[in-house]
């Protein structure tokens, strides 16, 4: 547990000491849906229809764009190799590096969103669902792209191998966060939306760390 | 029963593996020949026109049998990839890298007769409806696999990380497919039905499943003479890949 506080502490830090990197993600993400109602169209009532789908596109893309630097510095300055030797079981460091990247990427965007969510016309309660859904998915996204994360590290072409690994991976998540903001406005209730980004939360908090620390052993051989 | 596992394994090697595969390819594209002559033979000749859809029906008979392949091929290669990781073996790797591109084209294949086949009776080419998006995800799947395994240079690296991948895929593919299922009940009202199958002719079943089994065939054979070209490739090094050079095999 210390093992995983100190390496979230520390890739804190490192990410505040390289501010530009989160904030530029952030501005993709607000960038990228402010881009939707230019191209489709003012109506509200269209807006609000899209608006589920889009944030959370835009979420996922800024995730992945993010993903390609978890352990690309690591690896590059040998950080990665001293971890992989240490004592504490690599699969703690991992889980505390996913953690990290979901602190900085994740955990903004879900503070982002209902901001660009009334860009959208969206009323309260779906902001608050929106929200909750970002904030059980964006974590997912997280772990399940830290398995691509590691597998494309180091290779050619790294950041477009990532996008085709990782992004059908990602359907489920958007299909269940969308559907549950959708489901709020059209007046049903999100619950099961939300139940199953949860379930699929736990599935991917137990197996995924599992699967990036094999991907990271193999690409560190 | 010892001395069995021991002639099972011999077999795992390239050196043994490639004469045997060799003699094989053949045999398996005489079977693709023989099952896709007589498949095409009563499909085309024997099976009788569909009151409702025409002659535009006989797409199924590729259709059905390229869409079984898609899905079936995955799942052998994630377990050829789970064997090569587990055990560390050279072969089953290739094998998996050798079924990979004919299960890709078997997906565009089904994905492409369906459009065709979607054009003449719903009067499109493309719905978004369950079955038709999680093939698309497969393709996708392939897509992934293939292009990461070509960008890994060292062979051994990009077998083992082509594993990974293909491994979370598989566990990942049922999710996929019910998370499209559930969002395309939420999505669409009633549209096109394609779970309520028509009773089918005998004749036409027949067909279907001797294209199937041709396509079986025409997937062993394929994979098997691809995994030779692998292995001729990366052994280049290895004595018995010269000596095949020598004798000119």
């Amino acid at each position: 547990m210390n093992a995983i506080y100190s390496i979230v502490r520390r890739d804190l830090l490192l990410a505040m000491r390289r501010l530009s990197e989160v904030l530029a993600l952030l501005f993709f993400f607000v960038i990228v849906t402010s881009l939707f109602p230019l191209g489709i169209g003012p109506e509200p009532a269209m807006l609000r229809k899209i608006a589920p789908g889009i944030l959370w596109v835009a979420a996922l893309l800024a995730t992945m764009l993010g993903l390609q630097r978890m352990f690309a510095v690591d690896h590059a300055d040998g950080t990665l190799e001293q971890m992989a030797l240490s004592p504490t079981p690599l699969v703690l460091l991992v889980t505390g590096k996913i953690a990290a990247h979901w602190l900085t990427c994740g955990l903004s965007l879900v503070l982002l969103a209902p901001v660009l969510g009334i860009q959208f016309d969206l009323d309260r309660s779906a902001l608050g669902v929106l929200m909750l859904a970002l904030l059980l998915g964006t974590p997912l996204l997280s772990l399940i792209g830290s398995i691509g994360a590691a597998l494309t590290l180091g290779v050619r072409g790294g950041g477009v191998l990532l996008s085709l690994l990782v992004l059908p991976l990602f359907i489920p998540t958007l299909i269940f966060g969308a559907g549950a903001v959708q489901a709020q406005i059209e007046g049903g209730s999100p619950s099961g939306h939300l139940s199953l980004l949860a379930a699929l939360l736990v599935l991917a908090g137990f197996f995924a760390p599992w699967a990036t620390t094999a991907a990271l052993r193999i690409a560190l051989e | 029963m010892n001395n069995r596992v021991i002639n099972w394994f011999k077999f795992a090697s390239p050196a043994s593996f490639y004469p045997v595969a060799g003699k094989l390819v053949p045999l398996f594209w005489i079977l693709a020949a023989v099952f896709g002559l007589a498949g095409l033979w009563i499909s085309l000749f024997v099976a009788p026109t569909d009151a409702v859809q025409g002659d535009g029906y006989r797409i199924i008979f590729v259709h059905v049998a390229a869409s079984w392949m898609s899905m079936f091929i995955y799942v052998v290669m994630a377990a050829w990839a789970a064997v090569g990781l587990i055990f560390n073996a050279r072969l089953s790797a290739m094998m998996a890298q050798a079924l990979a591109p004919t299960g890709l084209i078997m997906a565009f294949l089904s994905l492409w007769t369906g459009a065709f086949w979607g054009k003449p009776m719903w009067g499109t080419w493309w719905i978004w409806d369950a079955r038709l998006t999680s093939e698309l995800i497969l393709l996708f799947l392939y897509v992934g696999f293939i292009a990461l395994q070509a960008s890994i240079d060292d062979p051994r690296r990009a077998d083992k990380a082509g594993a990974i991948v293909a491994l979370v895929g598989v566990v990942n593919v049922p999710i996929i497919y019910f998370s499209v299922i559930w969002w395309n009940t939420l999505h669409q009202g009633a549209s096109v039905s394609l779970s309520k199958s028509p009773k089918m002719a005998t004749t036409m079943l027949w067909g279907m499943l001797l294209m199937a089994l041709c396509f079986w065939m025409y997937s062993i054979a394929v994979a098997l003479q691809r995994a030779r070209a692998i292995m001729l490739e990366r052994e280049a090094h290895t004595d018995w890949a010269k000596q095949l050079a020598q004798v000119g095999a």
